[in-house]
């Protein structure tokens, strides 16, 4: 991947956070503490900031400094999920994958977010988004597809019962509500779905 | 100091702080102690770089017992865990405690010279099984 075709990644990303900032914002008002849109936007500006220092490296090591950038910056427990799931990535992933090898190494991504977080997917959480887009992956649907499927997934969480997060507190009452992380996740898988498939 | 360093992770800089206050009441400077607390940017939250600071203020070749408050303090402090890495990595443990109690027996354990391990499981009695 070229340097331009990472930056232009960095900035469809932190284009469509900082749009959805206060939308993620409610939604996490509703059944979380209310931090996740700003948080978000924080750390996506961060990696932006550093775009092209970040975007100069090889793929596995641009895709590790956004993971640290997220970590060191987002400032909730987002950090470290969304920050696990690019630094895994970049573990991962060769230099110039194919969509074996981005399929591979996006399974393996999901799998170290869900461990980092201590959960599985059907708890309400960005892996009911991680898992599904996975699985399209791996039936080598198209960006456009991949995209529809995780706003589906992100939709699907709002009549689950959270049983991790801060919504689990909430038990009953967070059912009828998107989960926050779901939504982010969606959004960003759309931003580099799009990002991707325009060239 | 040999004893085992107590750090204090909480959303919130007063809880970390005034958790830190009573451990000192119980223990003095007897156990290196150390406390962050908030997103870095003036809200409620942890941060991962604050952490490793208070780790690395707290360290004790004895080890550090880290103790939270709510989900994201235990994910931002186990993050820190990991990018320390070994071999400190070894000797710090996130506990299963409450965050006021927790540090407080940790800390009691540690000044009377307990090891790593008996610190934490003095932390991880406080908690229902």
């Amino acid at each position: 991947m070229a340097a331009s075709d990472f930056s232009r990644l960095i900035a469809a990303a932190t284009d469509t956070v900082a749009a959805h900032a206060d939308e993620l914002t409610a939604l996490d008002q509703a059944i979380g503490d209310g931090d996740h849109g700003l948080n978000m936007r924080r750390g996506f500006e961060a990696v932006r900031a550093e775009a092209e220092a970040i975007a100069a490296k090889p793929l596995p090591d641009a895709l590790k400094a956004v993971g640290t950038k997220l970590v060191m910056t987002v400032g909730g427990a987002s950090g470290p999920l969304f920050g696990t799931l690019f630094m895994a990535l970049g573990k991962e992933l060769p230099a110039a994958p194919d969509r074996a090898a981005l399929t591979a190494a996006f399974g393996k991504a999901v799998e170290a977010v869900a461990a980092r977080g201590k959960s599985q997917p059907g708890q309400k959480t960005m892996l009911d988004v991680l898992q599904p887009v996975y699985e399209a992956l791996a039936q080598g649907k198209t960006g456009s597809e991949i995209a529809d499927v995780a706003d589906k997934a992100a939709d699907a969480t709002v009549p689950m019962k959270a049983l991790r997060g801060r919504a689990s507190f909430l038990g009953e009452r967070s059912i009828g509500h998107m989960d926050a992380g779901a939504r982010s996740t969606a959004l960003l898988v759309r931003a580099v779905a799009e990002t991707v498939e325009g060239r | 100091m040999s004893n085992v360093g107590i750090v204090i992770v909480s959303h919130s800089p007063l809880v970390a702080e005034g958790t830190a206050d009573m451990v000192r009441q119980m223990v003095g400077d007897e156990v290196p102690l150390a406390w962050c607390g908030g997103n870095g940017h003036g809200g409620l939250g942890t941060s991962v770089e604050a952490i490793m600071g208070a780790i690395d203020k707290a360290w004790s070749e004895a080890g550090v017992a880290i103790l939270v408050d709510l989900g994201g303090a235990e994910t931002n402090s186990e993050m820190a865990v990991e990018m320390i890495g070994e071999p400190r990595s070894h000797k710090i443990v996130v506990c299963n405690a409450p965050i006021v109690e927790g540090a407080v027996m940790a800390a009691t354990e540690s000044s009377g010279g307990a090891s790593l391990k008996e610190v934490v499981a003095t932390a991880h009695e406080l908690s229902p099984s």
